[in-house]
């Protein structure tokens, strides 16, 4: 069944949207993730032009977020005031992101930029995620039995000032990490037009040391404020939201977060965080071979935008 | 014998106007629903002629579709420190969003290189790329590669042999307009040939507009931004909502 998009301005099959929205929004479940760098990709391929992709894609991200939160609030696993001081650190990086974005466009490289980000944070963060949890995982074997349990692991990070009781999270300790964290997640969201949820999730666990189980939660609270201004953003300036593509994969969305987070209960924290990790280096190591290889098409055709 | 000899001259001396198209459309109009999945357009004709079929070169027909042009940058990828990176860029002025082309014979046969300058039948004089030298030295390369990725989009068409010509009098042929068609008027031109030289043509246009819930959208999300970005987002939240609530549902 054909649908066609009137901002888009294309003709796509309405079950591979819904399938789209299904399989990002499971993942956002299960991972905590937004899914952002996986549905403008995925938008692309099937021949959306890329600022729509981007701009709905958020939206998108809105809802199967905000599905994802619902069903981890249930579980008490959202720490809401980690949530606004992440938000707080994030509006302040989102807005020097988004400048920096407009630079980079003036510049005519922004692609570039943004496929190189996408490889260097990516990469960088995938490797440290997967090398991490592997290490875990495979102590745990070794050991055979439980593994010694803490609550959170003890880093520098526990001896700055202004130190604030994060209960949901177990923690207790300054507020500039959290702000700061906030900063650079929304100042490369700004840039890669994502939700950072990638980033904010290892962030969480590793510079943070908060429990695997409430960083999901508490990532997609902060990613439904982060998508829903873009969103509004994006509609106002450059009038490249599609509602009747956003419905469809939302529907999907938002179906696949609720499967996504019932598969996430059954699984140790360590298993997720290393699945996390491979999705997150295939989808570097496919964009590293993209810039890489000699594409098929030299050329690219693009609509003239008047300065 | 005298009367003879004025009618010769007579049907000389205008012999080009002697034979002209009469041309029609299935429709003019296009409506894009959200259903719409591409449509296809008959346009068919007769030739009407004062004299008896002069005898030399065959008649032969062409038929162009084109939409509504755009300005657009073409970019090339170069290597740069190990990666593909845009490197030169052209500016093409005017580019038609669909263009095809459909004739009786091949059309090298059928049209001179300078009717077909000034009549802009063929792909790359329809694409009016004026001034593009100064940006990049070889810019015939770029108009190339134009064609070639928007042949590969079905958006570029060039069909030689697909209209039928009865007697040399009637013709048809089946335009398909793509599934991703953008808005506009569609300007359709009929020439009819012999020996290569246009001695009739005729122009038709069909209006392609969004109708429904796709004009309806369209509208809202250019008139009123703002108003469109939030129902956005609630329609978002009230989704994100509706799931969870129905999985609790469901699950009890």
């Amino acid at each position: 069944m054909q649908l066609y998009l009137p901002i888009a301005e294309v003709s796509v099959n309405v079950f591979l949207l819904l399938g789209i929205g299904g399989v990002v929004g499971f993942l956002s479940g299960l991972f905590g993730v937004g899914g952002g760098f996986l549905i403008t990709p995925l938008l692309l391929f099937i021949g959306v032009p890329p600022g729509i992709a981007v701009a709905t894609g958020a939206n998108q991200v809105v809802a199967s977020s905000i599905s994802g939160v619902l069903a981890q609030l249930k579980r008490k696993a959202v720490d809401f005031r980690m949530g606004f001081v992440l938000m707080a650190g994030g509006l302040l990086g989102s807005w020097s992101g988004v400048s920096v974005f407009a630079w980079m466009t003036q510049l005519g490289q922004v692609d570039l930029f943004v496929q190189l980000s996408y490889v260097l944070f990516l990469g960088l963060i995938g490797a440290m995620m997967f090398f991490e949890s592997a290490r875990s995982l495979l102590r745990a074997r070794r050991a055979g039995s439980v593994p010694v349990r803490r609550s959170h692991v003890h880093t520098w990070v526990h001896g700055l000032p202004l130190k604030i009781k994060f209960r949901a999270s177990g923690l207790y300790i300054s507020v500039l990490p959290p702000l700061a964290v906030g900063a650079l997640v929304g100042f490369l969201a700004g840039i890669m037009g994502v939700g950072g949820g990638f980033i904010l999730v290892p962030a969480m666990i590793y510079v943070l040391g908060m429990p695997t189980k409430v960083v999901i939660g508490t990532s997609l609270f902060q990613i439904i404020f982060v998508t829903g201004f873009t969103t509004v953003v994006h509609a106002v300036n450059s009038h490249t939201v599609d509602m009747m593509l956003a419905l469809l994969l939302i529907l999907g969305g938002v179906i696949g977060a609720q499967i996504g987070t019932q598969v996430g209960l059954r699984l140790k924290g360590e298993q997720l965080r290393i699945l996390l990790a491979l999705l997150v280096l295939a989808v570097a190591v496919k964009i590293a071979f993209d810039l890489l290889l000699r594409p098929a098409e030299l050329y690219s055709i693009a609509p003239l935008v008047l300065p | 014998m005298r009367w003879w000899a004025v009618l010769l001259l007579l049907c000389a001396g205008p012999l080009a106007a002697s034979e002209t198209i009469v041309a029609g459309l299935s429709q003019n109009r296009v409506a894009i629903t959200a259903q719409y999945d591409g449509s296809e357009i008959l346009v068919y004709g007769a030739v009407r002629r004062d004299a008896p079929l002069p005898k030399g070169h065959p008649l032969e027909v062409i038929v162009t579709v084109e939409g509504p042009a755009t300005p657009l940058v073409i970019r090339r990828k170069e290597r740069t420190a190990g990666i593909w990176v845009n490197a030169a860029a052209v500016t093409i002025d005017a580019a038609p969003s669909f263009y095809a082309v459909a004739t009786t014979a091949p059309l090298e046969d059928i049209l001179s290189a300078t009717e077909d300058l000034r009549h802009r039948i063929t792909l790359s004089n329809a694409i009016r790329a004026i001034g593009i030298s100064a940006e990049a030295a070889d810019s015939p390369e770029f108009v190339a590669a134009l064609e070639r990725i928007r042949m590969a989009e079905d958006r570029y068409r060039m069909s030689e042999g697909s209209i039928s010509f009865v007697e040399q009098t009637l013709f048809r042929t089946d335009v398909v307009l793509p599934s991703n068609l953008t808005e506009g008027d569609y300007r359709v031109r009929l020439f009819l040939t012999r020996g290569g030289k246009v001695i009739d043509k005729q122009e038709r246009v069909i209006n392609v507009r969004k109708t429904g819930i796709e004009r309806f959208l369209y509208n809202t999300a250019h008139d009123e931004p703002l108003a469109y970005g939030l129902a956005s987002l609630l329609l978002a939240v009230v989704a994100g909502w509706a799931a969870s609530a129905g999985f609790r549902l469901l699950r009890r």
